[in-house]
């Protein structure tokens, strides 16, 4: 598992780059990946894979996901909404 | 089979027969403090040409090894599961450690970073089970499935059971073995500690010396070896070219040390004796042996006085060889890389010998085909495999008449 280093770079919104994040954790090719594709009905990411996919994205945009929201993040867009509204709140 | 001698039925047997030593220094990890620096290492394996990218990144190395080698099997067998009914095709796929580098890694990552960051695969990356199912899924084999685990006797056991799930008919055929990789800091470390691996790291292909007066310890491989195992008139009807039969396998415990061999091989002996009484083999009918002769000092004699106790005068009229003074040793693969090796010597009629055999140790007196394979007419052949825990296991295969 790519774990990003405790040197990386102030991160920043840029959706090419979530692209490729989440298509390389699910196995997919990143133009797949897209705000209105679902992850398990498109993606056909299990729930195994959408927690490791979470994780990625807590650890390169410093943010926690609570437990209460996984159960929103249908489609690509919905983590993407989430992220534009959380910015990132420092240690994850 | 993904072995550190060869990828694939012939370049193994090449090696097997050409003498060629699969050891050299450990490059999975950092191991220049530890006091032994070598192993048997499957180099420029790409697990994609088995798997999917996803599926390879969240299996451990043993069930990528696993898959690669069921694959390999399936495709020699020309058997095609997924056109077979569900409950026909099982699977017995053994390992001793599982995903021991995915173990370190994620206690690794609980220290280092805490719980949330354990990867929600560590379940299905570490246990050793999991290889049987990851074939299953994969190849569409819906019949018994699990592991047995026996330390280094594994995949012996494997075949040996999966052999009477098919008598028993609970299926028509089986695929079996056994997938190792644990060539890992922990377990490098914990098999120094225990003071049974050889230190000639000068000297890799020279390490595993089985029966050799100058043995110092076994070298830890890795890799994968399954075998399809049939019914035999399915196979007979379907036409598959059958290799050998997998006669039976008897399996017996020392009852005496955690990690140290009963020094009289009574428990292996028993193991040897058990096989032939129970397939109807005399001493006599036994062709050759293949060793599990692991290059320690206290194995290969305790291992030397048991096939002389089961064999009695028919031990010193046949060769005897230990394949692991070339492969490492595959640990929960080893039995089946050695059911393998005594399968391709009766297919092929040589013996692939025992490298590194220059002095014999005087107490390890018998024929154990030093350093050149030998052509023999072998049409039956014992396999041997002990492990940790006083596992014994010994498999007998036998030529099939054409």
């Amino acid at each position: 598992m790519s774990e990003p280093s405790a040197t990386s770079p102030e991160p920043t919104l840029d959706f090419a780059e979530m692209q490729k994040l989440a298509a390389d954790i699910l196995g997919v090719d990143p133009e797949q990946v897209q705000l209105d594709v679902s992850f398990a009905r498109d993606l056909a990411a299990d729930s195994l894979d959408i927690v490791e996919l979470i994780m990625a994205i807590e650890d390169r945009y410093q943010v926690t996901l609570p437990e209460e929201e996984l159960d929103h993040m249908k489609k690509v867009g919905d983590l993407w909404t989430y992220l534009l509204a959380h910015p990132a709140s420092g240690q994850p | 089979m993904v072995t550190p001698i060869g990828t694939g039925i012939d370049e193994v047997w090449g090696s097997l027969t050409q003498g060629r030593s699969g050891i050299g220094t450990i490059t999975q990890f950092d191991a220049s403090a530890y006091p032994t620096r070598i192993a048997a290492e499957v180099h420029d394996f790409d697990p994609e040409l088995y798997m999917d990218r996803k599926t390879a990144r969240h299996v451990a190395r043993y069930c990528r090894l696993g898959l690669a080698a069921a694959r390999m099997a399936l495709a020699d067998s020309g058997l095609q599961p997924e056109q077979m009914a569900p409950d026909d095709v099982g699977v017995v796929v053994s390992s001793g450690a599982g995903g021991m580098e995915e173990i370190e890694r994620g206690h690794q990552v609980l220290i280092d970073r805490g719980i949330t960051r354990i990867s929600p695969f560590m379940v299905p990356m570490m246990i050793t089970d999991i290889a049987s199912g990851l074939i299953a899924i994969e190849l569409r084999c819906g019949g018994p499935n699990y592991a047995v685990v026996s330390a280094c006797a594994s995949s012996g056991h494997a075949l040996g059971d999966a052999a009477e799930v098919i008598r028993r008919g609970d299926a028509v055929a089986m695929l079996a073995g056994g997938a190792e990789a644990a060539i890992t800091p922990l377990l490098m470390g914990a098999f120094c500690q225990l003071g049974a691996m050889s230190k000639r790291n000068d000297d890799p292909a020279g390490s595993s010396r089985p029966f050799d007066l100058s043995r110092d310890g076994f070298i830890m491989g890795e890799g994968a070896v399954i075998m399809v195992l049939e019914e035999m008139e399915y196979a007979r009807q379907r036409g598959a070219r059958i290799w050998a039969e997998l006669l039976g396998c008897g399996s017996t415990a020392d009852m005496y040390h955690f990690t140290a061999p009963e020094p009289h091989g009574y428990g292996a002996a028993r193991a040897m004796q058990k096989v032939m009484r129970q397939t109807g083999i005399s001493p006599a009918d036994v062709d050759y042996v293949n060793a599990h002769g692991t290059s320690t000092p206290l194995g290969d004699l305790a291992e030397t006085l048991a096939i002389k106790r089961a064999l009695g005068e028919r031990a010193t009229q046949i060769p005897i060889s230990s394949t692991k003074s070339m492969s490492g040793h595959l640990l929960g693969a080893a039995g089946a890389l050695e059911a393998a090796a005594c399968v391709l010597a009766i297919a092929n009629d040589v013996v692939p010998p025992t490298i590194n055999l220059e002095l014999p140790d005087p107490d390890c007196d018998l024929d154990y085909v030093p350093n050149q394979a030998r052509p023999a007419r072998i049409d039956v052949a014992l396999s041997n495999s002990f492990g940790f825990g006083g596992h014994n296991a010994c498999l007998a295969l036998g030529r099939v008449a054409a």
